[in-house]
């Protein structure tokens, strides 16, 4: 019986969690409800991807309205792989936090953290889920402003100036996306996608629906930070809590990525999103600059955390330059490069969460000679940093395969190349972190305090650094869900 | 001159939008920028409502007599939109109180400033 | 935090006075008048806190503290939305989706009556203590220069 309920119960666990960690105002409480809360979400994740596989589309009517006038959950292969990986990121995330959280966040600020996670994740959760653009919006609101007081909560003053100025590109984008909907909306009188992309084929001539896909594509631009429209996302990653920045950097973009699939595939469909409008050339060469100006960038960082930051920009990049091949291939490397990504981001935000438990700060000029003081911290970075690159054996080397058998199938060999180039990029980056922390001395100050961080802290970073080996090699699992994914999205059978 | 006045109600949204932009671009008073990010969202609230006006229509509440509504539908919407608004505001003002303690300052050149010397 | 406005300000004190029980209770109409004419929850909640800035500004802050204490207004705020999320999961307890009032009640309509004024009044509590959380969190921290 209550099988059938597990979409809203998604958003609604999460979501329940977050009040109860402001009423009892206990940090062990707080962390442990939280905690068991992410995990049921996990598990319903799991089942939801699971009944997806097998059932097809799984359709929810909230409050029991029938379908078109009420709000929908709709669940296919696409949003139950999205759930999946940001509820387990999450989870692990959870697993690690309480110690990080303790030492990097005011005492009593800490049950209003949890009550700020949660309800964070019931956002993301929630735009994953839904099949109502409206909802999408209000879903994409609660996580974002629960986003900005995460980030707001750092003990870094810096932390205020980049909270508030991703408030600002946030809300900008948002309310393109609303202004989006709502001339959708002035157009086919409906707001449920299914029933928006059965209607919007009779007026798709028009200018207002060339205006809302404009609109669209620019507001969720902003929040994915594509290239021109990246600068909140460095400062706002790099000065929050290590526990904030993983749990951020892993699901936000990555959600906000999933809406731009959903709306330009579900809703606006390829051959208006791809031939009429010309966004698969506007995204190669947007995808390229950010692959290239995110990468470069990240060489010159001194702050290891900014410098992820960048890197992030550079991957989200290489899953934009999957769309714009609006082939079954690229979809696949995306998709496959959404779940991937935050696994690699995932494990290396929190190996540096446990360099900052133990050192404070994460600069270049801390990390000398790490590699001795923390081993265990340092593998995990470096194995994290393998992946970011793209070698053989971790995730990210699949998913830039795919990436590349994508452009080769296209005969835009350039395109691989230019993917190959990059990787190098990203290892002169990787590399310059794994010079300091391993071939050279540990600065005398350190040497007698830095022990490796404690073992509650180090598990769950091993526990992603393990999934981004495991995904690596046995990619039946990622590769089987993401191709069904994309060519449920492009609309091809099997 | 018909698109002039017959759709002034989107001169209205486009105006309060790009006055709300410029003012979130052009100010560097923190406060002042909260200020055009309302006035930008608001003219997205006005377009959502204009929306919803079905000419010779009344407030949509089940009386006799009346055939013709408004749709009520857009008000519900924005009715949402402004509860996110309020919320962005007050967000962004906390966010300015903690900036002033911090800083000393609410002016955007100052503020980097001092980050910069730092 | 800013003094009170003087005790010799008689006028603006006793209007204070007999325009607040006004306000709340204009407040409670709004609140429960929502299912059949315009009206509900957020209006209500802001209309309420809004008595309860009046008395803050005229009255102190201190003396509006001592019955909308940080704590009551946080229990009250989280209370509200466990309430609507309550309706939301007894309504699936009871068989049918989420919010589904019609299985409420024995009657559909009286499942729909009930549905929907304990979901304004949940929404009408939480609104009301966010406005006075935020009222009182800015009012508060005033740094002067």
């Amino acid at each position: 019986m209550i099988t059938q309920h597990l979409p809203i119960l998604q958003v609604i666990v999460p979501l329940l969690t977050a009040p109860l960690c402001l009423l009892v105002q206990d940090r062990r409480f707080a962390w442990g409800v939280s905690l068991a809360a992410s995990w049921t979400a996990f598990l319903i994740a799991a089942l939801l991807l699971d009944q997806t596989l097998e059932q097809g589309v799984i359709s929810y009517e909230l409050g029991g309205w029938p379908t078109p006038w009420g709000i929908e959950y709709r669940v296919d292969t696409v949003n139950a792989f999205v759930l999946l990986i940001v509820a387990a990121i999450s989870s692990v995330v959870l697993l690690f936090a309480q110690r990080s959280v303790a030492k990097e966040i005011l005492f009593t600020r800490i049950p209003l953290f949890y009550t700020a996670y949660m309800l964070c994740l019931a956002g993301l959760l929630g735009i994953t889920v839904t099949g109502d653009v409206f909802n999408l919006f209000v879903f994409m609101e609660i996580s974002a402003l629960s986003s900005y007081t995460l980030i707001a909560l750092s003990e870094q003053r810096r932390a205020l100036t980049a909270a508030y100025q991703y408030l600002f590109m946030g809300t900008i984008g948002a309310t393109f996306i609303l202004i989006g909907i709502g001339l959708l909306y002035m157009m086919t009188g409906t707001l449920n996608m299914q029933d928006l992309s059965q209607r919007l084929p009779a007026v798709t001539g028009t200018r207002t629906v060339e205006t809302a896909f404009a609109f669209l594509t620019v507001g969720i631009s902003i929040k994915i930070a594509l290239v021109p429209l990246h600068l909140w996302l460095p400062n706002a990653y790099a000065y929050a809590p290590s526990v904030v920045s993983a749990f951020i950097a892993a699901t936000a973009t990555k959600v906000a990525f999933y809406v731009l699939l959903r709306f330009m595939f579900t809703i606006f469909g390829v051959s208006f999103a791809f031939k009429t409008m010309p966004l698969n050339f506007i995204f190669m060469v947007l995808a390229l600059a950010a692959m290239f100006a995110g990468s470069t960038a990240a060489i010159f960082q001194d702050n290891i955390k900014r410098l992820l930051a960048y890197s992030s920009i550079a991957q989200i990049g290489y899953m934009i330059l999957g769309i714009s091949f609006a082939s079954v291939t690229g979809l696949t490397a995306a998709i496959l490069h959404l779940f991937n990504h935050a696994l690699m981001k995932g494990a290396l935000f929190l190996s540096l969460g446990c360099i900052v438990y133990r050192l404070g700060m994460a600069n270049m000029e801390q990390m000398r000679g790490l590699g001795r003081l923390m081993p265990w911290t340092m593998a995990a970075f470096v194995i994290g940093g393998l992946s970011l690159i793209g070698v053989p054996l971790t995730v990210g080397f699949i998913s830039k395969w795919y990436l590349v058998v994508g452009a080769l199938e296209r005969g835009w060999w350039p395109l691989a190349v230019a993917v190959l180039v990059a990787s190098l990029l990203a290892l002169v980056y990787v590399w310059r972190v794994v010079e300091v922390a391993y071939f050279q001395a540990p600065s005398p100050a350190h040497a007698g305090e830095i022990r490796e961080a404690p073992r509650s802290m180090l598990l769950p970073t091993w526990a992603l650094i393990i999934a981004n080996l495991y995904f690596g090699i046995d990619t039946s699992l990622t590769v089987g869900v993401a191709s069904q994914a994309a060519r449920q999205l492009l609309g091809v059978s099997e | 001159m018909n698109v002039l006045i017959g759709h002034y109600n989107y001169w209205i949204v486009i105006f309060l939008m790009m006055a709300g932009l410029y003012v979130v671009i052009a100010q560097g008073n923190l406060v002042k920028k909260i200020v055009g990010l309302n006035i930008f969202q608001a003219s997205v609230f006005i377009l959502f409502i204009s929306m919803g006006k079905v000419e010779g229509g009344t407030a949509p509440i089940v009386t006799q007599g009346v055939s013709l509504y408004s749709n009520p539908l857009p008000h519900v919407l924005i009715l949402t939109a402004i509860v996110v608004g309020v919320a962005t505001t007050a967000l962004a003002l906390a966010l300015v109180v903690r900036i002033n303690e911090a800083y000393r300052s609410v002016e955007e050149d100052e503020i980097h400033e001092q980050d910069q010397s730092f | 935090m800013r003094p009170p406005i003087q005790p010799h300000n008689l006028v603006l004190r006793i209007a204070a006075k007999m325009l607040i029980p006004p306000i709340l209770m204009f407040a409670l109409y709004v609140q429960f008048h929502g299912e059949t004419g315009p009206g509900g929850g957020f209006q209500a909640g802001v209309i309420f806190a809004a008595a309860f800035v009046l008395y803050a500004l005229v009255f102190g802050i201190d003396l509006a503290r001592a019955v909308a204490t940080e704590r009551v207004l946080s229990v009250l705020a989280s209370l509200g939305m466990l309430l609507y999320i309550g309706v939301g999961l007894a309504s699936l307890f009871a068989g049918a989706n989420f919010l589904d009032y019609d299985v409420l009640a024995q009657e559909r309509m009286e499942g729909q009556h009930l549905g929907i004024f304990l979901t304004e009044l949940s929404i009408g509590m939480a609104v009301a203590a966010v406005m006075m959380i935020i009222f009182f969190a800015f009012a508060e921290r005033g740094v002067r220069r």
